[in-house]
């Protein structure tokens, strides 16, 4: 496989380098699990949580992938950075790369703040947090790894993602990642929630949500980021939103009653999803939640896990990239072939 | 006979005067003293052989940034750039700081550039004072401290009302209004064409209709007042389709094209490459492709740079918050001889574009080789191909889409009034 320098996006990555990472995921579920959560794959690492929005699950989430493999982490949220100190977002991110970190786990409005730090910041490894409305790789990563827990396999499984795709990054990065894996993904959105070509990704589109449900394995809601809105003239009401592209049981029932329902988070009840949908049992959320950090400590084992024995002494728990490869070749038990 | 200056055996073109044909230019008292076969001797000589002479270019959209963003350009480091391009006559915008907005700030770059001696620097007044859309300013008194045009460029003359006064008022004198035509409303938050690209870089684009809806609108406001109304910087197929047809309406409509809109696509900021971000912004093939229709058929007289100099710091700081524009003046000749090359354009035909034309349309006393006028000259080696290294750019801009690309075509003199103020060659044999 190829090695992994940076995760900036699903773009970057082979389907074989998605698969990997999935399955390397998926054997660090049952650590979280344990009473005693703690590996000792990234001792000696240095992480650094550079937050310029505002993150709860996914800032949490890479905090406690990093420390449970016992790498040492910082977060920095723009609220206490230098930035505020009028600071430029490169000279941030030099002045933190200058500290010798393994990683720097970047999230940021602009989209391609990683590819653009990346050409400035020498050595050290960048991981995309979510840039913008353009990726946000370690998600999908996530889902994926939740599905793989109902489904056998990817090929021809029907997405269908509903609610904001122009300001989401979610989207994006899994019309992405359904051409590398083969499932197939339906948007639904009003036209003014939708970016220009869009099927240019190879999806179906739909403004009506009721006809894209039929054929749908899983439904996934995204939340209206008005916050990056320019105008208030994308939706007329919550009111009416919620009535054209809401997820009630009504809805649900069209696609299925096996059906998953997928949210990226925070949810808005009432507004994307009412709460007889989020509570349900087709609902994965909290799912997500959980793999989100098994996906996070896969992805920073991948760049800097294991690889340097030289620096310290082997040590009888210690698990070595190649044991946490071999754990990953067990896990696939045929599920991506 | 003896005099002071010769340019010697060089493909003579001055489409002013429909001339191209191998010939000598004479110079005396920096005035063109004639052309044709030259007997005598000459003080200095520049053999021209197998170059192109033509008149000195005019550029008539630059961004000197002086005064108020120096660290960025000042006129004298425009002007070394300029005529590093073989741009003799340029026009600068008045987004400066003051704005050309009062007589005082233009008759002091005037000054300025007299002082420098190397380039012609004719201001563009402001259209509104503050270019803030909402009051005109004093036209007559700008025009008589020596704007040649006015226009708020870098803003739209946003509102229509106003818009309709500033076209109603500036024909009153002939003078022309020059429109950055942009629908903020549409291109809001906008960094680069709205399309493919955008939504796979996750940026806000600018839809081709921020451009064209202003036109449009523009256009019949022309017609309603009888106006002068030229587009700088046009990039669109639908901003090309509504010129072509004011212009065969009769309506006194005309516009410029700048080398990146017809040489580059969108394509260009895959990457998030800011030195590939202006405004309007690169578009699609399409409309590359119509821009250059545009130049073929006359509806786009001119060719001028959008010339707009930044600092690095404001360019290096991601793709949705780097500054709008990119250096033209050293690259537009080289650049624009694809033309030629591509057999869209006669070579006159493309000196036109950026000789006469713009001196029509600003009635400027520049762009000929007419005997007797001043000797503001380009010679140019049409076939030499060099490397385009940022680093070594004269402007104190850097910001080029075209770092570490070939050109082909290249200055080897430049004259203004007689002198020589630009040179690469060795080839001036200098006697008694």
């Amino acid at each position: 496989m190829r090695p992994l320098k940076h995760l900036f996006g699903i773009t970057d990555l082979d389907s074989e380098q998605i698969k990997y990472l999935v399955n390397l995921g998926h054997s660090f579920i049952d650590i979280n699990r344990r009473s005693l959560k703690k590996a000792p794959t990234l001792r000696g690492k240095t992480i650094i949580n550079l937050f310029f929005e505002n993150s709860t699950r996914t800032r949490t989430s890479f905090e406690l992938a990093g420390k449970r493999l016992s790498a040492d982490v910082i977060n920095i949220s723009a609220s206490t950075s230098a930035t505020k100190k009028g600071e430029s977002l490169l000279d941030t991110g030099m002045t933190l790369a200058a500290m010798q970190p393994h990683v720097l786990v970047i999230r940021h409005s602009i989209a391609g703040t990683c590819e653009f730090l990346a050409e400035h910041l020498g050595d050290t490894s960048i991981v995309n947090a979510g840039d913008g409305a353009h990726e946000h790789p370690t998600q999908i990563l996530t889902d994926l790894l939740t599905l793989k827990q109902t489904w056998d396999s990817m090929e021809d499984k029907v997405i269908t993602i509903v609610g904001d795709i122009a300001h989401s990054r979610v989207a994006r990065s899994h019309l992405i990642a359904a051409k590398k894996l083969g499932y197939k993904m339906r948007v639904v959105a009003p036209k003014t929630l939708l970016p220009a070509e869009i099927e240019r990704y190879g999806c179906e589109v739909y403004h009506d949500f009721d006809a894209a449900l039929p054929g749908s394995d899983a439904v996934y809601m995204l939340r209206m980021q008005t916050e990056r809105m320019t105008d208030n003239c994308s939706i007329p009401s919550i009111r009416e939103y919620h009535e054209a592209y809401g997820l009630n049981r009504a809805r649900l029932n069209r696609a299925g009653s096996d059906t998953l329902v997928l949210h990226p988070g925070p949810m808005n009840r009432g507004v994307e999803i009412s709460t007889d949908v989020a509570d349900s049992v087709n609902s994965h959320v909290l799912s997500q939640v959980e793999h989100g950090v098994a996906i996070r400590m896969a992805v920073l084992a991948a760049l800097c896990g294991g690889n340097d024995t030289e620096d310290m002494p082997p040590k009888r728990n210690r698990r070595t990239k190649r044991e946490m490869e071999e754990d990953a070749m067990k896990s696939k038990e045929g599920f991506w072939s | 006979m003896s005099i002071s200056l010769l340019i010697k055996g060089g493909r003579v073109i001055d489409p002013a005067n429909a001339i191209d044909a191998t010939a000598d230019i004479w110079i005396e008292d920096g005035r063109i003293a004639g052309i044709g076969a030259f007997d005598g001797t000459a003080e200095t000589t520049i053999d021209a052989t197998d170059k192109v002479v033509c008149p000195g270019l005019i550029d008539m959209h630059v961004h000197l940034r002086e005064p108020g963003e120096e660290w960025k350009e000042d006129i004298e480091s425009g002007s070394r750039a300029a005529v590093a391009g073989g741009v003799t006559t340029m026009c600068c915008m008045p987004n400066t700081g003051p704005h050309i907005d009062h007589a005082g700030i233009a008759r002091q770059i005037i000054e300025r550039s007299n002082q420098i001696g190397l380039c012609n620097v004719l201001p563009i007044g402001a259209v509104t004072k503050n270019l803030d859309g909402k009051e005109l300013t004093e036209m007559r008194e700008l025009s008589r401290a020596g704007c040649v045009a006015f226009s708020d460029d870098g803003m739209p003359i946003w509102h229509a009302g106003v818009m309709r006064k500033a076209l109603e008022y500036s024909s009153s004198f002939d003078f022309m209004i020059i429109q950055h035509a942009e629908e903020k409303e549409l291109t809001a938050g906008g960094c680069i064409n709205e399309g493919w690209i955008s939504t796979q870089l996750g940026v806000t684009g600018m839809p081709v209709e921020g451009e064209d809806s202003m036109i449009a609108r523009d256009i019949m406001l022309t017609r309603r007042t009888d106006a002068r109304y030229h587009v700088a910087h046009i990039s669109s197929f639908g901003g090309v389709a509504l010129v072509r047809a004011a212009r065969a309406e009769g309506l006194k409509v005309s516009t410029e094209a700048a080398p990146h809109h017809f040489a580059l696509t969108e394509d260009e900021v895959l990457g998030y490459n800011a030195d590939a971000k202006m405004s309007p912004p690169l578009r699609t093939e399409a409309d590359r492709l119509a821009v250059i229709e545009g130049l073929r058929d006359g509806t786009i007289e001119v060719i001028a740079t959008d010339h707009a100099p930044h600092h690095d710091d404001d360019k290096r700081c991601g793709l949705s918050c780097a500054a709008f524009g990119i250096v033209g003046l050293e690259t537009m000749l080289p650049v624009s001889l694809d033309l030629v090359r591509n057999e869209v354009l006669s070579m006159s035909d493309l000196i036109a574009k950026m000789t006469c034309n713009p001196a029509r349309l600003l009635n400027l006393d520049a762009g000929t080789l007419s005997v007797g006028s001043a000797a503001d000259i380009t010679v140019f080696d049409a076939e030499e191909t060099w490397m385009l290294d940022r680093n070594k750019l004269v402007s104190k801009g850097k910001n080029t889409p075209w770092h570490g690309r070939e050109m082909t075509g290249k200055v080897s003199h430049t004259l203004k009034g007689g002198t020589i103020v630009f040179t690469t060659s060795v080839s001036i044999s200098e006697e008694g």
